[in-house]
């Protein structure tokens, strides 16, 4: 009883003990959100306050429905979601592809092409950036979504085929020798095998796709033209230049933006974390 | 008899295994190899040609050869953003992931309510560039700034952090780890995928938390730090928005980054080419460094279904 008692003790005090620290780095990792949220309640002249104050005053609702009137965000908002949901699909079913011949097949020059995948983002983009639009504008789609999707679709980037490889890579061989035995495809086992183990991974790479194509500002700034083609990453800059910058409506948009990712990382996290269940392989 | 006849077979259905396994390999790697000739090979190519050429964006280009090349490798400047990105690079990289293993660990832990310090963790991840910077700003100005009021706090005197070209590096660095997010998740979803099993098989054993962390979760984990590893070192090589919007690359040149350099030539010096073989000599930098960490691996990372094994 008595050491029933103490170990219960002992529990206590380590959950108090984590919590306790998880609490300090939750609190030093959240600065920039609430430096966020504190700026977008501020009158313009508080913005660049010093020493700055953290609870504004008077605290300036208003800066929301503002910068809500002051740029089309509504249709930003529509634009945005459509390419980031073209984007994300494409990006989930061509890279996972890619991975898992990268992964789990063995063709000759696997190793150096496997290189010049990954060496396609080793190059600055400054450099490529005028000879990139040259190919989009032969093609004729300036000022439309398609350079935004369509690149996605034909492999997904370097940076997710990779991810998809790393994973996939660590899932038993056997498994694959097994249906193969059965007489399944190549393309069967990568459907109805490795992705139904890989969860996680897909889940991961969702949300970083989805969270890089949403907040994305580069790209749409230098292939969408006409205002009604913009993303909220550019329309943004509407509080730049036309306005001298009004950094506490800014900072109030930013809010609005990144509001939904917060919930969507929020939610997502329970697919990231499910943990491969290998039930069955355990006596192997 | 018997046993001559089974192994022709066996034989034959390898051979039609591995041209099969080719092809779809070919296939399933097409959409990647289609889009690289469509939209990324071309722009490279180019590149490449422009960095052996004079081009000044609005005039037509002139070639001037090899010269480039001899001319950037006589640029102190060259020389300097090139030690000040290496300087980032290999001290920024490690400590960057090993604060990224720390809170894999830490958000991986079984408590009520975890779910909102792994969001709370992940949040600088999300949270725009430019606000992220100005804040800095702030939080190392030497008057009023955050980090010397802790300094302060436990009894030592404020720096000038980044007005002091020994310092302006470091605290780059350490305004880095706020955006350990991205590689926080990598790594939890690598702790999450191994079996639980082996722990159990572990415990029974009698092995305690550190034996159980060093023989299993870290070996299964080296697919996600190698993951991490390689692609942090391509970006830290190419680190450039905090240097542009927090210091422009001073004091003293201290924080002029190969990026920043190189984003100078382009697009205010307008000197495309130079700009050009600068890119294509980071680019071959790291692409070495890339193949040889890929050479090395093979003694560190461990891959459960490797093809090699």
């Amino acid at each position: 009883m008595q050491t029933l008692r103490s170990r219960a003790a002992i529990e206590v005090m380590l959950a108090g003990f984590w919590y306790l620290t998880l609490s300090v780095f939750a609190l030093i990792l959240a600065l920039p959100l609430v430096w966020l949220l504190s700026t977008s309640l501020k009158t313009g002249s508080q913005t660049f306050l010093m020493p700055p104050k953290w609870i504004p005053e008077p605290i300036v609702w208003s800066n929301y429905s503002e910068a809500f009137k002051a740029v089309a965000f509504h249709e930003y908002f529509w634009n945005t979601a459509r390419i980031v949901i073209f984007a994300t699909t494409g990006t989930l079913l061509t890279a996972s592809l890619a991975a898992y011949a990268f992964a789990r097949l063995r063709f000759p020059l696997r190793e150096p092409l496997f290189l010049l995948v990954l060496s396609t983002i080793m190059l600055p983009s400054i450099v490529t950036l005028i000879p990139t639009f040259i190919v989009f504008r032969t093609l004729g789609w300036i000022d439309t979504f398609l350079p935004l999707i369509v690149p996605l679709w034909f492999g997904g980037g370097a940076f997710n085929i990779f991810l998809f490889r790393q994973f996939f890579m660590t899932i038993p061989l056997e498994l694959d020798e097994a249906a193969r035995i059965d007489g399944a495809s190549n393309l069967r086992i990568y459907w109805g095998v490795i992705l139904p183990l890989s969860k996680p991974v897909l889940a991961t790479i969702a949300v970083f796709a989805f969270i890089h194509n949403w907040n994305d500002f580069f790209e749409p700034l230098i292939y969408l033209q006409s205002p009604e083609n913009w993303t909220m990453a550019i329309g943004l800059r509407g509080f730049r230049g036309l306005y001298s910058t009004e950094w506490n409506l800014m900072m109030a948009a930013s809010t609005a933006m990144i509001a939904p990712l917060l919930v969507l990382f929020f939610f997502a996290q329970r697919y990231f974390v499910s943990g491969i269940q290998m039930s069955g392989l355990a006596g192997r | 008899m018997r046993v001559k006849e089974d192994s022709g077979v066996r034989v034959k259905r390898g051979r039609r295994l591995l041209w099969t396994e080719a092809r779809d390999g070919y296939l399933f790697i097409l959409p990647w190899i289609l889009g690289f000739i469509i939209f990324t090979a071309g722009p490279m190519l180019a590149s490449l040609y422009i960095s052996f050429t004079r081009w000044e964006i609005v005039t037509p280009s002139v070639w001037v050869g090899p010269a480039q090349y001899v001319k950037l490798f006589n640029d102190d400047r060259f020389w300097l953003s090139l030690y000040n990105t290496s300087y980032y690079v290999f001290i920024g990289v490690p400590l960057h992931l090993f604060m990224a293993l720390l809170a894999a660990l830490a958000v991986n832990l079984n408590l009520r309510g975890i779910r909102f310090f792994r969001t709370a963790y992940y949040v600088p991840s999300l949270t725009p560039v430019v606000a992220n910077s100005i804040l800095w700003v702030w939080i190392f100005h030497p008057n009023w700034g955050l980090a010397n009021a802790f300094l302060q706090w436990i009894g030592l005197e404020g720096l000038y952090w980044l007005q002091d070209p020994r310092l302006a590096k470091p605290a780059l660095i350490v305004m880095s780890f706020w955006s350990i997010g991205g590689q926080m998740v990598i790594l939890l979803a690598g702790l999450k995928g191994i079996p639980v099993e082996l722990y159990e098989a572990a415990s029974i054993d009698g092995a305690n938390w550190w034996g159980r962390f060093w023989r299993i979760t870290l070996p299964l984990l080296t697919p996600a730090l190698f993951f991490n590893l390689i692609i942090a070192i391509i970006g830290a090589f190419q680190v450039f928005t905090q240097a542009y919007i927090m210091t422009e690359g001073g004091p003293n040149y201290s924080t002029l980054f190969y990026l920043l350099y190189l984003f100078r030539a382009a697009f205010e010096n307008f000197r495309m080419g130079y700009a050009s073989a600068m890119a294509w000599v980071l680019f071959i930098i790291v692409l070495l460094f890339t193949t040889l960490q890929f050479a090395l691996s093979d003694r560190w990372v461990f891959y459960e279904g490797d093809l090699r094994r």
